[in-house]
């Protein structure tokens, strides 16, 4: 029970203004999320998902039911140091979390923060930068990258802290579809090799499906949670909150309604090819 | 049909003459139909944004020519002006620019500055605020209140009350979920509906503008790459992802499937999809 | 357009005047003041000029630079020029028209100041010229680091500076992204008396600053997750140490200082 993130009977209302009764976003929340995992968090805009990924740094806290990181209780103030060297966060606008005019003194704030001796901070600076393949931009100015490129470096940035777990709040909705590769790419890399923690917060289900769970969240409550094949193949229930499923699901979903009979959890083109063929030809062969 | 945006030979440098000098757009030429539904596509600094903010005279051309109705729209200063008002161009995240007290002030400001009494300000911000799905009691509220999805179309209503006859919008969804796509581009169809107006718009979303469109302009390194229906394009798919393009999932499916031996054609929507497979199958069966 | 300002002016190099330390050219950049006003004669300021130039050949920067940098302040070089010219008293006429007179004071006055202005300009600009922004931030916090103990918010004024230098880019590009929607919309900026253009400005300033404030909001949050708690604690990934050529520089400097002063004290 001492690893990981798990909410319990989280309840998080918005302060009301001016004596006007607050808007309640969670009730009675319960996610566990595994160390070493990959977790995409879906919904529709306004379903809690950036508010739930800032109980998981303190940034939040719970006005009801209790967040633990590692088993640290995140209402805990002399907690909150702790909890948030091991959980960075990453955020949709690339322009609005990048401190520094420096890519690499940009890199190097998380750990000034933290107090790290300065050759240490060095080390951390140019191996995160490498990891997230922005090495050779280490001197340029941030705001002369491109959107991918700023959101490398704000990933650079969090794992310099050298955290366990990276939570990113739609990193990708302001990019191109290139940037795009280039963050998920990064990101998956990083789960794989590394052993961080990815908690993906995102609206784009290609990139969910990229995740090793998906969590479906709708008015405050799991709708859905499982295996991205689990999740995607319940067509109806996410066209009912709003979402889509991928689009090759879309389109067997779509042929299954003319009388075909394909299975819904066809993730990628390939899959979603193969399936369509299978099941042309056992069609020949039965007549 | 008669064409009511006519663009010859253009080109733009930014910047001339000094070390950041920078050609945007090199001999671009094309002809745009009255009620046509345009989509612009091409990697960010593809030269995009330069060429829309071209069509209603907010950027002079370095040289060549833009014709409105066949007038160059940099004839005189009220030519100029004119173009604005009837080339209407929302920008990306146009919700950035809202700034007045109410939703109803700020669609009206676009109107009053075309000089119209206030009646027909009224009235146009009344019947774009319906278009768009905007509520008497919405009008009078902060812009600043309002949901992402509900900003976003107050901005794109503050250009369409100004009933341009071209409606250009740079990625109207980006960072929208779904629902709130559909939302928007379904009050952009609306809009073309109403007042048979020509729509262009800019995406990343290949599957929007393969189900929206009736043609392509695809931009990549300052020139025009292609220029043709969704059909013309998507069948020219691998040059597409050279550029570093997407294309449309269903159009993966259906290249791999006529790699796997089925005799299909190209196609890049799933009504498309679904039609030939449904006879593809009567065929088996019945073969 | 708005974005071709440069701002800031760093030309990043790595001539010996580039890698001093930024604390060494704050100094020195004083040390050059104090010599420059206490000059009083042709000889005096000849060495500060041939020192200068000594300075600007080593930064490696070409000239042209320099100068162009100089042209927005032509005006106050002419403006301070006329002025002793025809201002100071003199015996010594030189020319006389429309009751003015330039006198040998006047003149010898003019070119002195005009020349003292020139060179405190162009000091200035090598120090910007040749030390990051950052670097720059830096060094004034370690100097003014003593300064902590009057309970002066010294790390805090340095981050701001840092901050402001991070997103006045970003500022100017918005500004010129909302100047460009407006006037899509059919906004005048150019025309009209001056109320209706300082009200022009309402729909850029308004967004403007809405925008500014959420990227702050955001910006905070951002380094709330970076675990930012104010300078209590903080490391620096670059330390600045001084080297053997900060000690060079300083000793350069002295001598430049003492000469100039010898030197007044026989009025050259």
């Amino acid at each position: 029970m001492n690893t990981g993130i798990q909410t319990e009977h989280l309840a998080y209302q918005y302060p009301g203004v001016d004596n006007t009764p607050g808007v309640a976003v969670f009730e009675d929340l319960n996610i566990s999320i595994a160390e070493g995992s990959f977790v995409a968090i879906l919904g529709s805009n306004g379903c809690g998902k950036s508010t739930l990924a800032k109980h998981f740094n303190a940034i939040l806290l719970p006005s009801g039911g209790k967040v633990y990181v590692c088993g640290m209780d995140t209402a805990k103030e002399d907690r909150i140091i702790p909890i948030r060297r091991n959980v960075g966060m990453v955020f949709q606008n690339p322009d609005n979390q990048i401190v520094a005019n420096v890519v690499e003194e940009d890199v190097a704030f998380g750990p000034e923060n933290l107090g790290i001796a300065s050759p240490m901070i060095r080390k951390r600076v140019d191996e995160a930068l490498k990891q997230v393949d922005m090495y050779q931009y280490r001197e340029h100015a941030p705001h002369l990258l491109s959107g991918g490129q700023k959101q490398r470096v704000a990933i650079a940035g969090v794992i310099a802290m050298e955290p366990k777990f990276i939570v990113l709040d739609e990193p990708t909705a302001m990019l191109d579809p290139k940037g795009r590769r280039e963050v998920m790419q990064t990101v998956s890399r990083l789960n794989r090799e590394k052993g961080i923690t990815v908690v993906l917060i995102t609206h784009h289900m290609d990139e969910a499906a990229m995740a090793q769970r998906v969590v479906v969240l709708h008015k405050g409550q799991v709708a859905l949670d499982g295996s991205p094949k689990e999740v995607f193949s319940q067509v109806e229930v996410l066209h009912g909150i709003g979402l889509a499923a991928p689009e090759t699901v879309e389109l067997c979903n779509d042929l299954n309604h003319q009388g075909f009979d394909l299975p819904l959890d066809c993730l990628n083109a390939e899959e979603c090819a193969q399936a369509i063929y299978d099941m042309l030809q056992t069609r020949g062969q039965e007549d | 049909m008669a064409s009511i945006i006519e663009v010859k030979n253009l080109r733009h440098v930014y910047s001339a003459g000094t070390p950041f000098e920078h050609v945007a757009l090199e001999d671009v030429s094309f002809t745009v139909e009255r009620g046509e539904f345009i989509g612009i596509i091409g990697h960010t600094g593809s030269g995009k944004s330069t060429l829309m903010q071209h069509l209603n005279g907010l950027l002079r051309p370095t040289s060549g020519t833009v014709l409105l109705d066949g007038k160059d729209i940099w004839t005189d200063k009220a030519t100029t002006r004119q173009s604005r008002f009837r080339v209407g161009l929302v920008f990306q995240y146009p919700e950035y620019q809202l700034f007045e007290e109410t939703v109803y002030k700020d669609i009206s400001f676009g109107p009053k500055n075309m000089g119209l009494d206030e009646q027909e300000v009224d009235r146009r911000v009344r019947q774009t605020a319906e278009l768009v799905g905007l509520t008497p009691e919405q009008l009078e509220a902060s812009p600043f209140e309002l949901s992402g999805g509900q900003k976003r179309r107050v901005a794109i209503a503050g250009v369409i009350a100004m009933e341009p006859e071209v409606l250009i919008l740079d990625e109207p969804t980006a960072g929208l979920d779904p629902s709130g796509r559909a939302e928007v581009l379904g009050n952009i169809e609306a809009y073309r509906k109403a007042k048979n107006a020509t729509i262009m718009m800019v995406s990343h979303s290949m599957t929007d503008v393969a189900r929206l469109t009736q043609r392509l302009l695809v931009m990549n390194g300052s020139h025009l790459a292609m220029d043709g229906t969704p059909r013309e394009v998507f069948a020219r798919a691998q040059e597409l992802v050279d550029m570093g393009l997407d294309i449309p999932e269903i159009t993966r499916v259906f290249l791999k499937l006529k790699e796997l031996g089925l005799p299909v054609e190209p196609v890049y929507t799933n009504e498309q999809a679904v039609a030939q497979l449904t006879a593809l199958r009567g065929g088996v069966i019945h073969a | 357009m708005l974005k071709d300002i440069t701002l800031g002016q760093y030309f990043p190099g790595k001539s010996p005047i580039h890698l001093l330390d930024p604390r060494t050219k704050l100094l020195f950049l004083i040390i050059y003041f104090v010599a420059l006003f206490t000059a009083d004669g042709w000889v005096s300021y000849g060495i500060v000029l041939v020192f200068l130039s000594v300075v600007i050949y080593m930064t490696t920067i070409p000239l042209k630079s320099i100068v162009k940098g100089l042209k927005p302040l032509i005006f106050i070089l002419v403006f301070t020029g006329i002025l002793n010219l025809f201002m100071t008293p003199g015996e010594n006429v030189l020319v006389s028209f429309w009751g003015l007179n330039i006198t040998t004071e006047g003149l010898v006055q003019a070119i002195f100041m005009v020349s003292r202005i020139l060179m405190l300009i162009v000091g200035t600009f090598l120090l910007t010229y040749t030390t990051s922004p950052i670097a720059l931030t830096d060094g004034l916090e370690s100097l003014l680091g003593p300064l902590k103990k009057l309970r002066l918010p010294v790390h805090e004024l340095s981050m701001m500076m840092c901050i402001a230098l991070r997103f006045i880019p970003t500022l100017i590009e918005e500004t010129d992204k909302i100047m460009s929607a407006q006037k899509a919309r059919g906004a005048d900026f150019e025309t009209g008396s001056l109320v209706q253009r300082v009200k022009a400005l309402v729909p850029i300033l308004v967004p403007l600053f809405i925008g500014a404030f959420r990227r702050a909001d955001e910006l905070a949050t951002a380094m709330e997750c970076r675990c930012y708690q104010g300078g209590e604690g903080r490391t620096k990934m670059k330390t600045l140490h001084y080297k053997r050529r900060d000690f060079v520089a300083f000793a350069s400097g002295a001598v430049l200082v003492a000469g100039i002063i010898v030197l007044r004290s026989f009025g050259l």
